[in-house]
């Protein structure tokens, strides 16, 4: 778990440097967001659950087995890039065969496919949970509410886990909803609100455990707030100074789930000093290999930009 | 008296069954009180009486099922005989101005659009030889269909091949910017123009295609040269006339101008716009010549728009010098030269060829000293302006000397003119250009 | 063969692919116990259970969003829209999701999904309930488009549809539910996506329509044919993809098309259909493209002479048509 969240942050760190050195065009960071990805993805089970991501979710998609590799390829748009050979923008990710479900720019059109293949799985009588994640900003979006109700009505095993990093780019919590926290929101689909920190990666890692345990018994749908914060801009295409203050990221930064994390390993014994440079030398010649190798791969042939628009 | 009909229940419902009567005939019925119950596909209901009276008919049974908005009982109202029927909105018959679809009319009545020829007419043509001005067109204002030129080569009407022109075209009704290769279709590879081709199919009129004969495609231009030629000579009664001018001085003129204009104005000064000056005022003293037939009147031209034949490499193009009566000799000069030199490099707009008044041809160019040049249609005139040749000419009575003579031919529409206006003014022109001696200015 | 009803035959394809398909299955408002406000899928519910017959929440962008995730799991989800009007708050659904889908991630996903709306107008249905949307979605490429005009194809059609790997708008027309019948064939039969149908031969003009429109041309066309004019009529069938070649052939046969739709002119499908013409069949034409369609107006209003001006019928079609044949 400490092991994918430091991974996590390695290479969002890179990507944000590769950006700045323009050899990468875009970057969506979730520095400061692991803690509640890599707490939320433990609790699902790679093999049997499906996930429809939002962006961010750098953690979510490694745990369920993209590599490093994979993550370089898509920030570099290489033809191997796993989740669109190079056409979508890094961050929407997709992979059949690892149960992440393709996603797009418009925010929460993910959220009802997540019901629909709750859905699917349930009249196949297969039994599974889908896990679908977004920002505060997105549960404001009529797919957020239409998909949310219809998992109630259905009461579908779906786990709705909003990433609460409160600035919807620029637009903080208390202009973005009319109420307190999105998990008030779960009363009106019928179905339990969890409030949880997103900085407490355990917490975050047993709300969820319980969610798929609902899911799984049949008991419906779950609504899950994890509140953390977004250390970097929106984008690579953003300044956040214009509308957060440097006093406030910087206290924010104090709260990181990975030093939170990292301090409580060390407290309980499990973990060192010694063990945290090895984690990160190990980790940081993973990322120099998967930059190396998606900087070489090979760009998708021009005339492919015709493939894949029907069945062949 | 209402009718009462068989309701529209619900947005895709054509028909209904009754299902009961609620009331029988003789009942008197409250406004509103449902008469008979319906069953559609859709929905199940009660139908109210539209007014208060006695319900004196019944056209259809139980059971029966009918189209919507038919006749299915009768309700006489109380004191009342005559008829109250609300009418139904039904299918309008009525015919309806349809603004969505915009024909091109065709200016006036008959055979204005005879010479619009669509691109299947003009394929067609081409393709089995058919000569469109034979044919009668059975469309709109006199068009030739595709259906006639179809039928008139089922019926073997083979048009003789046009003749070879070398007269000014028709301008003005091309644009001379289009690419000038034959339409592609599927026999017919798209070449270059003009460049021969060997083609079983192309036959001469006696069916006989020998191995070195040659076949050249006719380009789109060609075609539309051929097909103004033809209908100038078919439809104007030309006439035609000479004169033969002595302009002596305005050779020394130009030779003692020639190396300064060149150096001045960047262009060879020629005799040509010497000429269309001439012509210019003489239009001006005799508008008649400026004039065009229509089947209502001879409409006489305002303004004086001189359109001059250039030959391109594979074409005959006939641009305007707009309002050349309001040109100087120098000003015409560069007017020349300009659209020679774009009609020479495929650079006209159609503004550039269309307007003309009246043409003049500078056959004089190719040695000519005598021609019969064709009527640029619809203009009443065209005059061509041949070699200029020194001769030896009597002056004064008795003695000989050598001068500079031009001829001057032109082909008149006799619709409109007679020798007398035409005589006038090919003389008005004569005096004029002889006129010039060496210190004119220009 | 048997004569069928247009909406007979669009809930009988429904029945005979979920008898056969364990994977289809139908999801919207009221599409269960009610039946389907139109009662396209009356009955099914007691045979196939509200499971397969599922009523939604009123949420168009929830149920395309539903079905596409459903489709990706590898259902064959068949949404329906209650009017086709109502299908706006899904659009970002459908254009954004499930044209895209395959696209993006190169074929490892994909979007077998089918969505039914009725459409048109002509029936008292106001600006709400008469719109046809196929031009709106036409622009899009990874989408499908069909518009059967008869029982036969909106069977065949539908059966395609249900069984093409991508996603399909299937859009039947309202005014068409009770009012047309024709021969069915019996048994597992498809009609092609993308492939137009000549209904009616002829070598005096060609008509080029689809939908509603069909039937009215083709009485028109009867008309026509008692003054010795003979017209060619196309029903196109597939919106998207067009039937280039049928549409190519039936311009060169006559050299004079005219195209009819109900939609609006502007950027409707005729739109294309003449400039593919103008791309591919200049030579051959004999006259001006000509469009007939409905009024550049943003809806048909309720009123009844209003609506009757908006509406073609085939007084005005014939009208049209006898312009084009004289030209």
């Amino acid at each position: 778990m400490y092991r994918t969240m430091v991974l996590t942050r390695l290479l969002d760190e890179r990507m944000w440097l590769l950006n700045r050195a323009g050899k990468i065009p875009f970057v969506v960071s979730c520095k400061g967001q692991e803690g509640s990805q890599i707490g939320a993805a433990f609790a699902l089970d790679p093999a049997r659950d499906y996930v429809a991501p939002y962006y961010r979710d750098f953690g979510v998609v490694l745990r369920f087995g993209m590599s490093a590799r994979d993550i370089m390829l898509s920030a570099y748009a290489k033809a191997e890039d796993p989740n669109s050979g190079g056409r979508q923008m890094p961050g929407h990710f997709s992979s059949r065969t690892r149960h992440i479900l393709s996603g797009s720019s418009p925010v929460s059109t993910q959220i009802p496919h997540a019901v629909g293949i709750a859905l699917a799985a349930r009249m196949r009588g297969e039994k599974l949970v889908t896990y679908t994640s977004f920002g505060e900003g997105s549960s404001n979006q009529g797919d957020f509410h239409e998909a949310a109700n219809f998992a109630g009505v259905h009461k579908l095993p779906v786990i709705f886990f909003c990433e609460n990093n409160l600035y919807a780019i620029s637009v903080p919590q208390n202009r973005q909803l009319g109420c307190a926290h999105v998990s008030d929101r779960a009363i009106g689909y019928g179905m339990p609100g969890v409030l949880v920190d997103g900085n407490d990666v355990l917490a975050v890692y047993e709300a969820v455990s319980q969610a798929v345990l609902r899911g799984l018994n049949g008991e419906g749908p779950t609504l899950i707030e994890a509140v953390s914060y977004r250390i970097n801009p929106h984008s690579s295409d953003d300044d956040d100074r214009s509308y957060r203050s440097r006093d406030e990221v910087e206290e924010a930064k104090k709260n990181d789930a990975l030093e939170v994390f990292r301090d409580e390993l060390m407290r309980c014994g499990v973990w060192s000093k010694e063990d945290e440079e090895a984690l990160r030398k190990e980790l940081q010649r993973v990322v120099d290999e998967a930059t190396e190798y998606a900087q070489k791969a090979p760009l998708a042939e021009p005339e492919t930009t015709l493939d894949h628009v029907y069945a062949k | 008296m209402a009718e009462i009909r068989m309701p529209k229940l619900g947005e895709s419902v054509t028909e209904g069954t009754i299902g009961r009567w609620l009331k029988q005939i003789g009942d008197s019925v409250a406004l509103y009180e449902p008469i008979a119950e319906v069953i559609t596909d859709k929905v199940n209901a009660e139908i109210p009486a539209e007014t208060a009276g006695t319900l004196t008919e019944i056209y259809i049974k139980e059971n029966e099922t009918v189209p919507v908005g038919t006749r299915i009982a009768f309700i006489k109202e109380a004191g009342e005989s005559g008829d109250r029927e609300t009418p139904l909105v039904s299918a309008s018959r009525e015919k309806v101005e349809v603004s969505a679809l915009e024909m091109p009319h065709a200016k006036d009545q008959d055979d204005a659009s005879r010479s619009r020829y669509s691109p299947a007419v003009v394929r067609l043509a081409q393709e089995h030889n058919v000569a469109l001005d034979k044919l009668r067109g059975t469309g709109l204002g006199g068009r030739i269909t595709r259906k006639d030129v179809l039928l008139a080569v089922e019926q073997g009407a083979k048009g003789v091949k046009g003749e070879r022109a070398s007269q000014p075209s028709g301008g003005g009704t091309f644009a001379t910017s289009v690419e000038q290769n034959p339409p592609s279709s599927a026999n017919a590879s798209s070449q270059r123009a003009f460049e021969p081709t060997m083609s079983a199919q192309k036959k001469d009129a006696s069916g006989h295609l020998g191995a070195r004969d040659v076949s050249m495609p006719i380009t789109p231009i060609r075609r539309t040269i051929a097909t103004r030629m033809k209908m100038s000579k078919h439809e104007i009664p030309h006439a035609w006339m000479m004169v033969e001018a002595d302009v002596t001085g305005m050779h020394q003129l130009r030779a003692r101008h020639k190396a300064a204009f060149r150096e001045r104005e960047g262009i060879e000064l020629t005799y040509f716009p010497f000429f269309l000056r001439a012509v210019a005022e003489a239009l001006k003293a005799y508008p008649l010549v400026n004039s065009e037939w229509t089947d209502d009147a001879i409409l006489i031209r305002g303004d004086i728009h001189l359109s001059i034949a250039v030959a391109t490499s594979d074409a005959l193009v006939v641009p305007v010098i707009h309002n050349a009566d309001q040109l100087t000799v120098t000003g015409l000069a560069h007017a020349v030269s300009d659209l020679a030199t774009r009609a020479r490099s495929n650079r006209l707009t159609l503004d550039d060829v269309k307007g003309g008044t009246f043409t003049v041809n500078n056959t004089g160019a190719f040695g000519s000293i005598q021609s019969q040049p064709i009527i640029n249609a619809p203009q009443a005139a065209i005059l061509s302006v041949e070699s200029i040749v020194q001769r030896p000419v009597i002056r004064g009575g008795d003695s000989i000397a050598i001068r500079s003579m031009v001829n001057l031919c032109m082909s008149l529409d006799h619709r409109i003119l007679d020798g007398f206006i035409a005589g006038q003014f090919i003389k008005s022109v004569k005096q004029r250009v002889e006129a010039y001696t060496v210190d004119s200015d220009f | 063969m048997a004569v069928k009803l247009y909406i007979d035959a669009i809930r009988e394809a429904m029945q005979e692919e979920m008898r056969q398909n364990p994977n289809v299955f139908v999801l919207g408002e009221d599409v269960g116990l009610r039946g389907g406000v139109f009662r396209v899928t009356q009955g099914m519910i007691e045979e196939f259970g509200p499971e397969r017959v599922m009523d939604t929440p009123l949420a168009e962008s929830a149920i395309v969003g539903v079905a596409i995730g459903a489709a990706a799991y590898g259902m064959r989800p068949i949404a329906e829209i209650q009017f086709a009007d109502f299908i706006m708050p899904a659009v970002n659904q459908i254009i954004s999701e499930a044209a895209k889908l395959r696209y993006r991630t190169q074929g490892d996903w994909h979007c077998p999904l089918v969505i039914r709306a009725p459409y048109g107008g002509g029936v008292h249905g106001a600006l709400y309930h008469s719109q046809s949307v196929e031009a709106l979605f036409y622009h899009v490429p990874g989408l499908k488009i069909v518009t059967p005009a008869t029982a036969a194809d909106a069977k065949g059609l539908l059966r395609a549809a249900l069984r093409d790997p991508d996603p399909v708008l299937y859009f039947e027309h309202k005014g068409m539910y009770r009012a047309i019948r024709d021969d069915v064939p019996e048994g597992d039969f498809t009609v092609p996506i993308g492939k137009a149908r000549v209904a009616r031969e002829g070598d005096d003009l060609t008509v080029i329509t689809y939908g509603l429109m069909v039937h009215h041309t083709l009485t028109a066309a009867e008309r026509l044919a008692a003054d010795g004019i003979s017209t060619h009529v196309i029903d196109l069938r597939s919106i998207l993809p067009l039937d280039r070649e049928a549409i190519l052939e039936a311009a060169r046969r006559t050299g004079k098309v005219l195209i009819v739709h109900e939609d609006n002119k502007t950027g409707g499908i005729g739109a294309e259909v003449s400039a593919l013409i103008a791309e591919e069949a200049l030579f051959d034409l004999d006259a001006p493209i000509a469009r007939l369609c409905g009024p550049d107006v943003p809806a048909m209003p309720f009123s009844a002479p209003l609506e009757a001006f908006y509406m073609l019928n085939s007084t005005k079609i014939e009208d049209a048509m006898r312009k084009l044949a004289a030209f």
